[in-house]
């Protein structure tokens, strides 16, 4: 994986609340079997007409949109399904930051292990950004503050070992199988099934 | 002597190999890994990538349910399965199954269903065990005093290669239900009553233990709908104590431990229970007696009514107002009597057998309405054997319902079972997002009771008009 240190960019604005999985990648689309591609069908059935035209009037069809990789959404994002679909189709189609006040659980374990940081905002930094879309942005994950264009900067938690591996590249499975010691040890030691 | 801890603890320790530190989250063992055609084959790409294999492929169990066909003639007889992809991933965990020495349980076995009811069915979820899932509805294996949760296929990955998960430990939340649910509540109406209290994302970052002699009080099936739905308010888990009906539950089934080590079992499992005195980081309590059947009416399951009750206005909340557009509702409207257009009792909520008995109780002798499509799906092969041995698939046929193979099917449509656009679909299933069942499907949860009675009708119906 590749580290990320700072990301810059201006934001797009997704003003809905309690964005759900099924919405950022709706289950018809999970029939594939490789992580690829998805990006196309990210937020389909708000993207597209049901001739499979681009609705003009959706935010991430605007011109403004293009080169963003910093999406600021409503408060609590990616709820619902496991389905590691929904990061794939967010990095693939070109995003590196959600931005919320609020993140599913399995979703911001997913969004991490894709090179895909949630961003967890106090509501008034989280109101300023709905408030101004495509505001210019720097993220900083050695500092883990996000600098408004106004120069504010804000902090955003991040659990200290995902920051670690974000800003080293390092891969939780490499990390795991590091492990192989202690997990054997683990396994003679238990007598439980 | 130590403190007394939460059922969630005493297994969260049992299984900690590394304990988490500031830095580093722990590292948990896995008992059980249970597998899907959905959500592993990036999994088995990333070992044969790696040049990886299973640590302990005797711990990991797969199935095919999710993208299956629902129809007899595709599941036994020559009928090709409708879509292409769907067939391409039964067939490649078919390949992956067979090249990783994973058992798997194929489109024909007996054994096959809904991968959250043939844990329980077959006796491999136990009390204690931490089981996971490439499912979001694993919380449902819970209601065995077990620690389930779902994850992503990246993890899924992880408990391949090394039988063990990187977490952080969760807050932990214990809901309270005392008092007797009345005739006609159930515990479908039980949970949709508990999210909407808590909210969608109430329980995030917390792992549930549902208490109190309400939830003493409910069979293995009721639990299992109560933690299913866990998840539904953000929680990661959702944990019900063991106790004798847990123990009768598993007892003699073919996964569980038998003669001599069933004793041994039973020892273990008794201590699991929380100590008196141990503290959760919240509380909430319900009085389940006040509570009446609960029918959603917007795109969340926390935004639920009693069936009776009237539409809430909220002003200044797009999102809210937006959900109503798309579900054809306005604030202050009623959905009672309200038009029905399909009706699905199913899915890993509410697809066991006592939930075909309740929505069948209902059906027994009358007719659905002329124009609703009813789809009933059992969530197991070994659900659909004994709803037939009790003659249920013929009262369902009778009825005017279709009677189908196991598999997830309308929960989330990936096998073409699609509710059309903008239909009303009362489903006993667990997520009303949008176009989850379909492009414009406006779906209804509710309980298997509720859903029968609203086939009968052909309009949201409470089903105490009916018992
Ligand atoms: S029945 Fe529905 S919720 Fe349950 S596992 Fe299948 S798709 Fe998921």
């Amino acid at each position: 994986m590749e580290p990320i240190r700072t990301l810059r960019s201006r934001t797009v604005v997704l003003p809905v609340s309690d964005v759900d999985t099924d919405q950022i990648i709706p289950a018809r689309f999970l029939t594939t079997t490789t992580r690829e591609g998805l990006g196309k069908h990210l937020f389909a059935d708000w993207r597209y007409a049901p001739d499979g035209s681009a609705r003009p009037d959706f935010v991430l069809n605007q011109p403004q949109a293009a080169g963003c990789t910093v999406l600021v959404a409503g408060r609590n994002f990616g709820c619902g399904s496991s389905r590691e679909h929904a990061p794939w189709a967010l990095t693939d189609f070109g995003l590196r930051a959600v931005i919320s006040t609020q993140f599913a659980d399995i979703f911001r374990s997913n969004a991490l292990k894709n090179g895909l940081l949630p961003v967890l905002l106090e509501q008034d930094a989280h109101r300023w950004l709905l408030e101004h879309p495509g505001a210019d942005v720097t993220i900083d994950l050695e500092s883990t503050t996000l600098t408004l264009p106004t120069g504010a900067a804000v902090h955003f938690p991040l659990e200290p070992f995902a920051r670690y591996c974000l800003t080293n590249g390092v891969d939780e499975l490499g990390f795991l199988l590091g492990r192989a010691a202690q997990i054997d040890s683990y396994e003679s030691q238990r007598s439980r099934p | 002597m130590a403190a007394p801890q939460t059922l969630f603890e005493k297994v969260w320790r049992h299984h900690e190999v590394v304990a988490e530190t500031a830095d580093t989250p722990a590292v948990l063992y896995i008992d059980l890994h249970l597998i899907h055609e959905v959500t592993s084959p990036q999994a088995f790409t990333v070992l044969r990538q790696r040049g990886l294999g299973l640590r302990r492929p005797e711990r990991t169990f797969a199935t095919m349910d999710h993208s299956t066909p629902t129809r007899t003639e595709q599941v036994f007889g020559d009928a090709p399965i409708t879509l292409e992809d769907a067939a391409r991933q039964v067939s490649e965990l078919e390949r992956n199954c067979a090249a990783f020495g994973v058992e798997l349980l194929g489109l024909r076995d007996a054994r096959r269903g809904i991968v959250h009811i043939i844990g329980p069915e077959l006796g491999l979820t136990q009390p204690g065990k931490t089981v996971v899932c490439g499912d979001s509805h694993t919380s449902t294996h819970g209601a065995l005093g077990a620690l389930a949760f779902g994850i992503g296929t990246t993890e899924v990955g992880h408990v391949f290669a090394t039988q063990c998960l990187l977490q952080r430990k969760p807050r932990t939340l214990a809901i309270n239900v005392n008092g007797a649910l009345q005739p006609g509540v159930t515990a479908k109406d039980l949970i949709l009553a508990i999210i909407g209290r808590i909210g969608v994302g109430g329980g995030t970052g917390h792992v549930i233990e549902y208490r109190g002699e309400t939830i003493r009080a409910l069979d293995m099936d009721a639990r299992m709908t109560v933690c299913n739905m866990s998840i539904e308010a953000g929680a990661r888990a959702g944990m019900i104590a063991p106790d004798e009906t847990t123990f009768r539950y598993l007892a003699g089934r073919p996964r569980a431990p038998q003669s001599e080590a069933w004793a041994a079992a039973l020892e273990r499992w008794q201590q699991l229970p929380g100590d008196p005195g141990a503290r959760f980081d919240r509380e909430v309590d319900i009085d389940a007696a006040a509570l009446e059947p609960m029918m959603t009416f917007g795109t969340n399951p926390g935004m639920v009514i009693p069936i009776g009750g009237t539409i809430p206005e909220r002003t200044g909340d797009p999102a809210f107002a937006k959900s109503l557009a798309y579900m054809g509702f306005a604030p202050g409207e009623r959905i009672q009597e309200h038009p029905v257009n399909v009706v699905f009792v199913g899915s890993c909520t509410n697809g066991r057998l006592s939930d075909l008995r309740a929505a069948a109780s209902l059906l027994r002798g009358r007719k659905i309405a002329s124009g609703v499509h009813m789809l009933v799906v059992p969530g197991s092969q070994q659900v659909k054997r004994d709803a037939e041995a009790e003659g249920l698939d013929r009262i369902f046929i009778d009825a005017g319902a279709e009677w189908r193979e196991s598999g997830c099917s309308m929960c989330l449509g990936m096998n073409g079972d699609l509710v059309p656009k903008g239909h009303y679909a009362v489903s006993t299933s667990n997520r009303n997002f949008e176009g989850r069942q379909g492009i414009g499907a406006r779906t209804l949860l509710a309980s298997p009771l509720t859903a029968a009675a609203c086939a009968v009708r052909g309009r949201v119906t409470d089903p105490r008009e009916l018992l």
